[in-house]
């Protein structure tokens, strides 16, 4: 006999509970989302854009030039992580390329030079970089060298650097920089050499240099000199890491610590040293903590109790869990969907255009595939 | 080859010696830069100049490294 179907009706705490992932000493629990169709009997998990909107939300911990940091709650990890690989793979930078080895007499052979000045982050006029440079084509077999470079996809730099004897040095002197001229040569050493239209995008403030000026790049000792030329153009991360704008884009999960059982004095303060600075605090035992049962704080009134302060400080290290006295009186968990984002640029974009440019690069991703699935019906 | 087919090569001849480089056209053609195999110094040798360092008297003398230039791809 069928039963009429009775409308299931969930607690807040039982939603709230879905939304954690388990951590116990070994072992990891509910680590997929559940919230899709079929999986809750009766109720219906269809994704929905204004069910979306409306439970979505950013939040920002900390923003500057080079580094950004926000959270993303109630989003797909999925969905999160796409951002996370489209920061390290798909927004465009510029690197250098082709090195042209005029002459290298340092010990640094000329292959391994070259690998090194590509790795060098340089930085430049944002809306140069991103409108008026475009793409460089590597030449085919049949075309001349350099037959596909024009100002408008390519950047020329320059480093010519020669060591000589510094004559003015004090006799005795151990320290190559005193005793020697250009004894270091330097990311800042590069030279941009602008032509074509260039100079009105790169000028002054805005021309073409390394981010970082004090990038090591040989060590020379007199007679020794370094002289290339480099050309540098816009690539993506996909095809080498020296094109990617991002030193480090991660997320991760907010960790959650829910003290279920009264932890109390000495133990207290124990407890709080299983965890970074911050994360637990004290306060003191309240007659409403005596009124929850089973609770352990019965007849403690007035005593110290560790309190959960800032999750979002915590490393989930899960040394609380290792200890006896705390067994049973802690739970340590994860929330789902709750994205802490720590995006570091490398310095040709600042951090938070580059998540916006993340959000675009997707968007454009789902406006492909939303014409061919177009197409497909036809 | 057999031993008995072997002939010494006859000296003066034949074989070419220092002199038959140098010999007549010495002094000609542009100064080549070599570095000095113990002062590292710039040693600038003409045809037929004697292969000695004009600073520390070495013997052993380096040819610099080419002027032409070489493209790689910083990857």
């Amino acid at each position: 006999m069928a039963e009429p179907k009775k409308p299931i009706t969930r607690t807040p705490e039982e939603l709230e509970k879905r939304r954690i992932v388990g951590i116990n000493a070994e072992t990891v629990t509910d680590v997929t989302s559940t919230d899709f169709p079929g999986h809750w009997p009766g109720e219906d998990h269809a994704w929905d854009a204004k069910k979306f909107r409306d439970s979505f939300q950013v939040k920002i911990h900390h923003l500057s030039p080079l580094e950004s940091s926000f959270s993303l709650i109630g989003i797909d990890a999925s969905v999160a992580n796409a951002f996370r690989r489209i920061l390290i793979a798909e927004i465009p930078s510029l690197a250098i390329e082709t090195v042209f080895v005029h002459n290298n007499t340092s010990i640094i052979q000329d292959e391994v030079l070259a690998g090194r000045l590509g790795l060098i982050p340089l930085k430049g006029n944002q809306r140069g970089l991103v409108d008026y440079l475009k793409w460089w084509r590597k030449p085919n077999e049949e075309e001349e060298p350099g037959s596909t470079s024009f100002d408008y996809n390519t950047i020329v730099l320059a480093l010519k650097m020669e060591c000589t004897l510094n004559q003015s040095a004090a006799k005795g002197e151990t320290d190559p920089l005193k005793k020697y001229h250009h004894a270091h040569v330097y990311a800042r050493d590069i030279e941009f050499k602008p032509f074509g239209e260039q100079a009105e995008h790169f000028s002054g403030e805005d021309a073409i240099a390394p981010t970082n000026p004090d990038i090591l790049v040989a060590k020379l000792r007199p007679g020794q000199c370094i002289d290339v030329e480099m050309h540098a153009v816009k690539g993506f991360g996909s095809d080498h890491a020296k094109f990617s704008p991002v030193a480090t884009a991660s997320y991760r999960l907010l960790p959650t610590i829910k003290i279920k059982k009264a932890i109390l004095g000495g133990d207290a303060e124990k407890f709080a040293r299983c965890f970074p600075p911050g994360v637990i605090g004290f306060d003191k035992v309240t007659k409403e903590d005596e009124k929850i049962e089973d609770a352990g704080y019965a007849g403690h009134l007035g005593e110290k109790k560790a309190v959960v302060l800032d999750t979002m400080k915590d490393t989930v290290s899960r040394e609380c869990l290792r200890h006896e006295e705390f067994q049973g009186k802690v739970e340590l968990g994860r929330i789902r969907d709750h994205f802490i984002f720590s995006v570091e640029s490398v310095g040709q974009w600042d951090s938070h255009d580059l998540f916006l440019e993340a959000v675009s690069g997707l968007k454009k991703k789902c406006q492909i595939l939303k014409k061919n699935l177009a197409n497909m019906a036809n | 080859m057999s031993r008995e087919a072997y002939q010494v090569p006859t000296t003066g001849t034949l074989a070419p010696t220092r002199e038959a480089f140098g010999a007549g056209v010495g002094g000609e053609g542009p100064a080549i830069n070599y570095l000095c195999g113990d002062c590292n110094s710039k040693v600038p040798l003409k045809r037929g100049d004697p292969i000695r360092c004009k600073e520390c008297g070495h013997r052993v003398l380096y040819k610099e490294r080419t002027k032409r230039m070489v493209q790689f791809e910083a990857r």
